[in-house]
């Protein structure tokens, strides 16, 4: 089997993964090494589908001894199966990284025999990467659950990034769909490399030439779809795997279904493309806009509305904290603006100190007012066009139902997109209607 | 200052040349109409008025900047410099006597109309330059690595620091159509700039093309065909890089 051939299997295998960030780690450059790290990572290229290209993004090898329904590489399917050989993967990581094309490898594996067989064979790969080829690009790793401490300890060594996938966001579906994974197996490697970064942290303030273990942190990613559970449980579990795992980021993957399994959604089922949308805008504010899982999701409404944005449905919600003062506003008030993002705001606060804004000067800063302007006022004027004391109002303005919105509704939803039927004094009656039919107009 | 408004100052085109223009507007308590470089010929009802590029003015107002205004200063007039700002010279003009007047916390008032044209126009440059970070791809010809790129603005100068670095070990060049200068770089030297007209590249050989290809293959195959979506592409990846770019020139 040729490089060719192989790339396509393994390429194909792996592009369901859907982390493929390079960030996290500001490395300089060395005199014969070939690369370094830029901490806000950069994207080379973005496919047909939109997502983007970082890294080389391949299965070492397809050969699964595992059997989890939802995946295309488990044992009982039938697929080209292939495996790289160390030097082979570090050619084209190289020459690809020479040419510009990546920002570095993304090393996943199907389970070839056990964990820790595999596990062994990625770390000859790494070890053959950063030693003989001297690599100093960028480097995620995936960590196979149930490998032994001291390999992943290892990994970790060569690897800028870890990732170990939840993949199903209950211990049920994970019992339905993935019988040989458990809850255990995959936090247990989570929390292993939690405390080697913490334990590391502690090493390299004592020595500074201490290794570095994973300096870009881990990540995780859960599939989205496939099982019955609610957006607010997703979002729990990832509020609660930032809390007490430390990650730096959880990527959520739409359903996909490309096996057929009376368990998981029929084929052909579209993925939900709007809802994995809603779960990283709702990612986003816990990371960057001091957002509580519990404040976007309650048990009332344990999913998200799909025609209103996570932050415009809790500012609806929360009319009575609205509307506030552009000039005035803490930094954490503007934040949760709808519209108004970390940029912005950070714009505003510089900018305001020097002088007073006005709706210029808002423009000028690049502030988006399209939702914002329900929710500032501007030297004590509304920005509004409307009045904002009905949030129903407010929300009926803000909905979004682009063509994309439309697709991913089911039929209840149906309604709620129509525009306000025109009223008419003249609208045909049923009378009208029987009439037509029996023929006497 | 008087104003005068029937003056255009020429200069040769040069980031001195137009610190010297900044030198004779002080010196002769003026603010002419327009500044132009020798190179665009275009007529005009005004007078001109020669200005000779002269290193020892220029380094003279290149210290004040910093000195009288910030470090900030100097950097946005620097980054200013490479823009495509219509008008690029007077904008950096009327930045710099307004920042001689207020000081330091001029780069601060990003809402007035002088200061809020020149970020603007350096904010295109900065987020052009991380574009071209991202879809330069080079081609190896054997002794060097070859990319070219057709920027709008000058981003070379921001670019070629994140290649040295990069790839310290190798033999690069980079060459900018548009603006007619290009980056060269030899292992383990810090590099240098160079002007030219055209650069010929020779054709690629067989191992190149098969790099190429195998880059190719492994673009087709990482998409996920059920999420196409070809708007956000065009988005984030707009179109205008991709005759360049090894992997989309084909899809044009």
């Amino acid at each position: 089997m040729d490089l060719m051939e192989k790339l396509e299997i393994l390429t194909d295998a792996a592009k369901y993964d859907v982390a493929c960030t390079s960030s996290g780690v500001d490395r300089a450059g060395q005199k014969g090494v070939l690369g370094n790290a830029v901490k806000a990572g950069i994207c080379h290229s973005f496919a047909a589908d939109g997502r983007c290209i970082s890294l080389l993004k391949v299965l070492m090898s397809n050969d699964c001894a595992f059997d989890c329904a939802y995946c295309v590489n488990r044992r009982t399917a039938d697929c080209r199966r292939a495996t790289f050989t160390p030097e082979e993967l570090c050619r084209l990581t190289m020459e690809f990284y020479r040419r510009n094309y990546i920002e570095g490898l993304f090393l996943s594996s199907a389970v070839v025999g056990s964990p820790d067989a595999t596990c062994e064979r990625m770390l000859a790969v790494l070890k053959r990467l950063r030693e003989e080829c001297r690599f100093g690009g960028y480097v995620h790793v995936k960590a196979i659950p149930g490998a032994s401490r001291e390999l992943i300890w290892q990994l970790g060594l060569y690897a800028d990034r870890m990732s170990v996938n939840i993949e199903l966001p209950s211990q049920q579906s994970l019992k339905l769909l993935a019988p040989q994974k458990s809850k255990e197996k995959i936090l247990s490697p989570m929390g292993l490399i939690r405390d080697g970064i913490a334990e590391n942290s502690k090493a390299l303030s004592t020595y500074r030439h201490a290794p570095r273990f994973v300096p870009a942190g881990q990540s995780t990613q859960m599939i989205v779809g496939a099982t019955p559970e609610s957006d607010r449980q997703i979002l729990r579990l990832t509020e609660g795997l930032y809390q007490k795992y430390g990650l730096k980021r959880v990527f959520f993957s739409a359903y996909m279904p490309v096996v057929g399994d009376r368990n998981l959604p029929a084929l052909g089922t579209p993925p939900p493309l709007l809802r994995e949308h809603r779960l990283y805008q709702a990612d986003w504010l816990l990371r960057f806009y001091g957002f509580s899982a519990r404040e976007i999701l309650d048990e009332e409404a344990p999913n998200f509305d799909p025609l209103l944005d996570p932050k415009c449905n809790w500012a609806v919600r929360h009319m009575e904290l609205f509307p506030v003062e552009v000039n005035r506003a803490p930094y954490e008030m503007l934040l949760r603006v709808p519209g108004i993002g970390v940029k912005s705001a950070k714009r505003i606060r510089a900018a305001r100190r020097y002088a007073q804004l006005d709706l210029d000067a808002l423009k000028k800063l690049g502030v988006v007012l399209k939702r914002a302007r329900f929710f500032l006022t501007c030297q004590g004027k509304s920005l509004s066009p409307l009045p904002t004391d009905d949030p129903q109002v407010v929300a009926g303005v803000l909905r979004e139902g682009s063509a994309f919105h439309r697709t991913q509704l089911e039929g209840d939803a149906g309604p709620l997109l129509k525009g306000p039927e025109q009223l008419s004094l003249f609208a045909p009656t049923k009378e009208d209607r029987l009439q037509c039919l029996t023929g006497q107009i | 200052m008087p104003y005068r408004t029937d003056l255009i100052y020429r200069y040769d085109g040069s980031y001195q040349g137009f610190l010297c223009c900044v030198f004779e507007c002080f010196r002769a308590k003026e603010l002419p109409a327009g500044i132009r470089s020798w190179e665009e010929d275009q007529q005009s009802l005004f007078g001109l008025k020669e200005i000779a590029t002269r290193q020892d003015l220029a380094e003279r107002v290149e210290r004040s900047i910093p000195r009288k205004i910030s470090p900030q200063a100097l950097r946005l007039v620097r980054e200013g410099f490479l823009t495509c700002l219509p008008d690029r010279e007077m904008a950096l003009l009327r930045f710099l006597l307004l920042g001689y007047k207020v000081g330091g916390k001029v780069t601060k008032l990003t809402t007035h109309p002088v200061v809020h044209v020149l970020e603007k126009g350096v904010l295109t440059l900065r987020n052009e330059a991380h574009h071209t970070l991202e879809f330069l791809r080079f081609s190896d010809t054997g002794e060097f690595l070859a990319a070219r790129v057709a920027p709008r603005n000058r981003v070379l100068p921001l670019v070629a620091p994140h290649f040295c670095d990069r790839l310290p070990s190798e033999n690069f060049v980079i060459y900018d159509g548009t603006h007619g200068m290009g980056f060269l770089h030899r292992a383990d030297t810090p590099g240098e700039f160079f002007q030219a007209d055209q650069v010929e590249l020779p054709p690629p050989s067989e191992a190149e093309r098969r790099w190429r290809e195998l880059w190719k293959a492994f673009y087709r195959t990482i998409e996920v065909e059920g999420r196409e979506n070809h708007a956000l592409r065009w988005n984030l990846c707009p179109k205008r890089y991709w005759p360049l770019m090894t992997e989309l020139e084909d899809s044009l």
